[in-house]
């Protein structure tokens, strides 16, 4: 039976220690996530939704319940990764520091069987640069410390922009960038979205990021989803308590806020 | 009377080739006792490299090119790091850093890491003294005091541990703090806990004078009194915070707005409005706006002409054709 789910997840757990320690980072999850969807995974910090994200990659396995990308369990890191490819928090630690950027960007290319041509890489690294507002020359022979941080979250998606793979697991990618930067990446995952029919996986603590960019929301506390729907249902008309304290806590332009 | 003033601020790099690179240039305002300055600005438009020049501290590669900055009339300019360390940080002008987890040292205990500020500060304290003005100081915050000071920063939650260096910037009651991007790095919860404990500080009287340094403008409209927004090293615009948020002149603070979001009804069809193209290279000599590559109105003499400060109502916008 063939199923157009790319993530399907049935009482899936992800626990760590054991014993009295035992930390229950997903607790019990059942959700599916459709070819082409742009989900969004809303939490405040250490409620579980990189631990999530981290399921999706196969770098954390089940601990209770099953897991499923594409209908099979994820085995094998690398063929999985030609497909599914993340986009981390800090990009400082993403980078090895000891290697020019543009060298980075290009042996991202290593991870499929048949590399195209030079000629093709070096044109495809420049036009992820360009994508994410950073002229080439500017990166030519930096090295990771020379930038700043908004800069080498740029060049993190840009690595995305190179490779061009149907899932991306965008963690917490806009929580360093400034809201120009933060526009421009949104209106380029958008672009790849439609063309490239990618389906993607937004991880963010803010809730407004989540309501423009995505098709459905999960809110998720204390390692369970305790709320989902459509954008307009979960802000409009939230259910949960902590729903509505994560909406309250951004700081609108025409809303008191904490002087009140 | 002003209590902070800077006048005409310019701020270099030389790098290891000769070249200077000129991050900030032509900044001056002034602040009065109880004040809260906001300066927004995207990322690599001079808003850190501006803090080290407000607290006089120039570290090689950075220089000063001009200008004067006074606290209280004391210039902090042509100091040594020693001087600025011993004389001015802590005292005077006291900064938070933008990730608590690299300003505390991980092999150390915060109560250890505070007690050095203090000891280094306060000739012949003791030990039990330090201690006792750090628990009574850390009361404050609404943390629990005991198991935070006893902690390594590891051990703490990111909101702990801001709230920590928050506490350890002003344990000399600072005349002025200087925060920058205190909580880029955090949620929105805990992000609004931060803020409440900066407000909780300046009811209490710790400190009363801030600059606060952030991209986030909606933010900034309930933190600050003033915004001043930065571009390319320039301030382009400085007014009140409901003047600059709800009614920018500056063609660059419009457009900085048209990038916001916010998830309230009826947004999703208003579309975020990036700016194009990328801010100016610093290391050659700019004449005309700085903007004027990226302006959506830009007039063709724009490019050449040099734009100054001017007033405009009852504020300054470096824009000759802002009405």
């Amino acid at each position: 039976m063939q199923s157009n789910n790319i993530f399907t997840a049935v009482n899936s757990v992800c626990s760590f220690g054991h014993g009295k320690k035992l930390v229950r980072a997903v607790d019990d999850v059942t959700f599916h996530i459709a070819d082409e969807e742009i989900v969004s995974i809303v939490g405040g910090s250490g409620c579980g939704k990189s631990v999530l994200a981290k399921m999706m990659l196969g770098l954390h396995y089940p601990s209770a319940g099953t897991f499923l990308y594409k209908d099979k369990p994820i085995t094998d890191h690398c063929v999985h990764w030609r497909e599914v490819q993340a986009v981390f928090q800090d990009p400082f630690s993403c980078f090895n520091q000891f290697f020019p950027i543009r060298n980075q960007l290009k042996a991202a290319f290593g991870i499929y069987k048949d590399k195209p041509s030079n000629k093709e890489m070096e044109e495809r690294v420049d036009q992820a640069l360009l994508a994410v507002n950073v002229k080439p020359s500017e990166v030519e022979g930096k090295y990771p410390f020379e930038l700043s941080g908004g800069q080498m979250q740029r060049m993190l998606l840009a690595r995305i922009f190179v490779l061009r793979p149907k899932v991306l697991i965008a963690d917490e990618p806009t929580s360093m960038v400034d809201a120009c930067v933060r526009a421009n990446i949104l209106d380029y995952l958008m672009k790849l979205k439609e063309e490239l029919k990618m389906t993607i996986v937004f991880i963010t603590h803010d809730i407004g990021l989540a309501y423009y960019v995505s098709n459905r929301i999960f809110i998720m506390h204390k390692g369970k989803i305790i709320e989902q729907g459509t954008p307009d249902e979960v802000t409009q008309s939230p259910k949960s308590e902590h729903t509505i304290q994560l909406l309250e806590d951004i700081p609108e332009i025409n809303r008191e806020w904490i002087k009140a | 009377m002003a209590i902070f003033e800077v006048e005409k601020l310019g701020l270099h790099y030389l790098t290891r080739f000769g070249q200077k690179i000129h991050a900030v240039t032509d900044v001056s305002f002034s602040m009065d006792q109880g004040e809260i300055l906001g300066i927004a600005g995207e990322s690599g438009c001079g808003k850190s490299t501006l803090v080290n020049g407000l607290m006089g501290l120039f570290i090689p590669p950075l220089y000063p090119t001009c200008g004067d900055v006074r606290v209280d009339g004391e210039s902090l300019m042509n100091r040594t790091p020693e001087d600025v360390r011993q004389n001015v940080l802590s005292r005077k002008v006291s900064m938070i850093p933008q990730g608590a987890f690299n300003a505390l040292n991980p092999t150390r205990k915060v109560k250890d890491i505070a007690a050095d500020v203090m000891a280094a500060h306060m000739k012949g304290i003791d030990k039990k003294q330090i201690y006792e003005r750090l628990i009574e100081r850390f009361n404050l915050f609404g943390m629990d005091t005991k198991r935070v000071l006893n902690s390594h920063p590891i051990q703490l939650t990111a909101g702990e541990r801001q709230r920590s260096v928050i506490g350890i910037s002003t344990l000399l009651n600072p005349q002025m703090v200087i925060a920058d991007e205190p909580t880029s790095a955090l949620d929105v919860t805990t992000q609004k806990v931060v803020i409440k404990m900066i407000f909780d500080l300046l009811e209490k009287g710790i400190f009363s004078t801030m600059i606060f340094i952030t991209h986030e403008l909606p933010l900034l409209r309930h933190v600050a009194d003033n915004i001043a927004i930065m571009y390319a090293g320039e301030i382009v615009e400085k007014g009140t915070a409901e003047q600059v948020v709800f009614d920018p002149r500056h063609p660059y603070t419009k457009a900085l707005m048209g990038a916001m979001l916010s998830a309230e009804p009826g947004q999703k069809q208003r579309k975020p409005t990036a700016i194009e193209g990328a801010p100016p290279n610093l290391a050659k000599p700019i004449e005309g706006c700085r903007f004027a590559e990226r302006c959506p109105s830009a007039k063709p003499e724009c490019k050449q002409k040099k734009q100054e400060i001017r007033i405009v109502g009852d504020r300054q916008v470096r824009c000759d054709y802002a009405e």
